[in-house]
């Protein structure tokens, strides 16, 4: 039942909310906008809003300089890959958890999320020396499954939450009826766990897109994705700011995009289950 | 209802995954814990050992037993003290802003207004900005003294224009930080907003119950729980905030623990040193883990 709000209250929280977001998503706008000035159009001051000739060539440059296209797809091999690999381990470990949970099991769950809590700094230095002695410093391999374990607690955590809201009546009943283990996978647990795999999938290439401290430290060329592209351009040899702005909306954008789709998951995700 | 032939299938179905953390847990740890105990330095195939600790034995690698020198040393570096300070620092003054604007956000969002969806969107898009870029368009596009866009506000204001990075790179750090960690908080403590009871609101309302009243005695304490979970959560990922700080090159004044490893490390070649600074990190990063999986630990049972 809808309550009634008195109009001008209604107005004046409104203007003030957009207002808010407006500020907020001041700084992202304005690399945007910038974007499409000339370099000349990006310092120059007072800022010009809407009113300059939209261009595309940073773009261009971008692309032709720095080679964007090769790092950005080093992101989605580094982000997809770790992601999936995971996938492949975590799927039947969260199903084995949620269906025929044991004494431990939440021992188990608890202990996985700890790894998480590891600061990276702790395992920084003998990662970066077993990189450089089995020659995985700046390859996919390595970062894939860097990124792969940093995020397998999450990808459990998930999918255990979202498989435990799978009334497990449904599983005995197709047990009953003579279903095999494999048939009960893929006909009746896969349809109904898809959306929550999914939810977890589009948050974990979220957070391995932007992943910057082990693709900061363990890339520099080769396998380098685009935290790396981006901090490339944080040389102090002048202001190139209308490039540097094409290059991180365009770093940004893709994952932008995919993150609103995916508000819900990522309080989920993010709180481990604790808020929904 | 789980029979042996289930549990023992579920056992291989875990155990990929618990094998792979639990590698990946253990053997950087340990090494750290082993390499914190020795002197270790990667360019200098060391006189150091035999200086030092006379007539220590070295291995090929020419490193040799430490004792706890690198923790004495790494404690009583003055850098230290600075990385530590900066740290909490950091994760404080994030946390009180992001906390407190993320609440009033949050329930200025929970309001009747139009267009609430597409100001959601506005408000939640920095957290989805990879630090590097965040990094750079703060410290240029936003923080430059001369062309910034708060520069020319300021300017406009006739309060002249702040050199940010330059003179207080500890509070950009922190402005950069809260812009991307407010949203998070906004979004978490607004969707435990919207999970209130609708008709508990109506009840309260109905009993004519005071809108503070009701706010003191019935939303806060809803609120205590997805704020502690938001606490907790930014304090780890806070305590390891590195690429702003390397990205923008504040390292040497507002370099936090995380930097400062990095920097004994990989840039000192000190592996010794960093190590020490390394589990020093994790005991910290321990001490509030603690808390959190207790919390978390509860709701399980919940």
């Amino acid at each position: 039942m809808a309550r009634a709000v008195p109009l001008r209250r209604k107005l004046i929280f409104t203007a003030l909310a957009w207002g808010i977001g407006f500020v907020i998503f001041f700084p992202i706008l304005w690399t945007i906008l910038t974007s499409f000035k000339t370099e000349g159009e990006a310092v120059s001051l007072p800022p010009s809003f809407l009113f300059f000739d939209w261009t595309l060539e940073n773009y261009g440059i971008v692309q032709e300089r720095s080679d964007y296209l090769k790092f950005a797809s080093n992101s989605v091999i580094l982000a997809l890959g770790s992601t999936l690999l995971a996938l492949l381990i975590a799927v039947p470990a969260a199903w084995a958890m949620a269906f025929a949970p044991g004494k431990r099991t939440k021992d188990l769950l608890m202990w996985m999320l700890s790894t998480k809590m590891m600061p990276p700094v702790g395992a920084l230095i003998p990662l970066y020396l077993i990189f450089r002695d089995l020659k995985l410093l700046d390859s996919h391999v390595g970062i894939v499954m860097v990124l792969m374990l940093l995020n397998l607690p999450i990808i459990i955590w998930m999918l255990y939450t979202y498989f435990k809201e799978i009334p497990g009546e449904i599983l005995e009943a197709s047990r009953m009826d003579g279903a095999s283990i494999g048939k009960e996978l893929i006909y009746v647990l896969a349809p109904m766990a898809l959306p929550g795999i999914a939810s977890t999938v589009l948050l974990n290439i979220i957070l391995a897109w932007n992943e910057s401290f082990w693709t900061l430290t363990l890339t520099t060329k080769n396998a380098a994705p685009l935290t790396q592209f981006i901090a490339s351009y944080s040389s102090p040899e002048g202001l190139f700011w209308a490039k540097l702005s094409a290059a991180s909306t365009m770093a940004i954008a893709p994952i932008l995009v995919l993150g609103w789709f995916a508000q819900k998951q990522l309080v989920r995700g993010l709180t481990f289950g604790a808020v929904k | 209802m789980a029979t042996q032939q289930t549990r023992s299938i579920g056992r291989i179905a875990v155990a990929p995954s618990v094998i792979a953390l639990f590698l990946w847990m253990i053997v950087p740890l340990a090494m750290t814990i082993w390499f914190s105990f020795l002197r270790y330095n990667l360019l200098d195939p060391n006189p150091a050992c035999s200086l030092m600790t006379p007539g220590a034995l070295m291995d090929e690698a020419n490193r040799c037993l430490a004792g706890t020198s690198n923790y004495t040393y790494f404690l009583t570096d003055p850098a230290f003290f600075k990385a530590m300070r900066n740290s909490l620092m950091l994760v404080f003054w994030v946390l009180v802003i992001s906390v407190t604007g993320g609440t009033m956000l949050a329930l200025l969002l929970d309001q009747a207004i139009y267009g609430r969806n597409f100001v959601r969107l506005l408000v939640i898009a920095p957290f989805f900005v990879m630090p590097t870029v965040s990094a750079l368009v703060w410290k240029n596009m936003m923080m430059h003294p001369v062309q910034g866009f708060l520069a020319w506000i300021t300017k406009s204001l006739g309060l002249g224009a702040i050199d940010w990075f330059a003179h207080y790179p500890m509070t950009a750090i922190v402005i950069m930080v809260s812009w991307q960690w407010l949203p998070f908080a906004t979004l978490i403590i607004l969707t435990a907003l919207q999970s209130f009871d609708e008709e508990q609101k109506e009840a309260a309302q109905m009993d004519g119950t005071p809108p503070i009243s009701f706010f003191w005695y019935m939303v806060i304490p809803h609120l205590a729980r997805p704020v502690t979970v938001v606490i907790l959560i930014e304090t780890i990922f806070l305590l390891n905030v590195f690429a702003e700080i390397y990205v923008t090159g504040s390292g040497g004044r507002a370099g936090n623990l995380p930097f400062l490893v990095y920097h004994y490390g990989l840039l000192a070649n000190d592996i010794g040193g960093a190590s020490a600074g390394g589990i020093i990190a994790v005991i910290l990063a321990n001490i509030v883990a603690f808390f959190l999986m207790r919390m978390i630990g509860k709701n399980l049972e919940a």
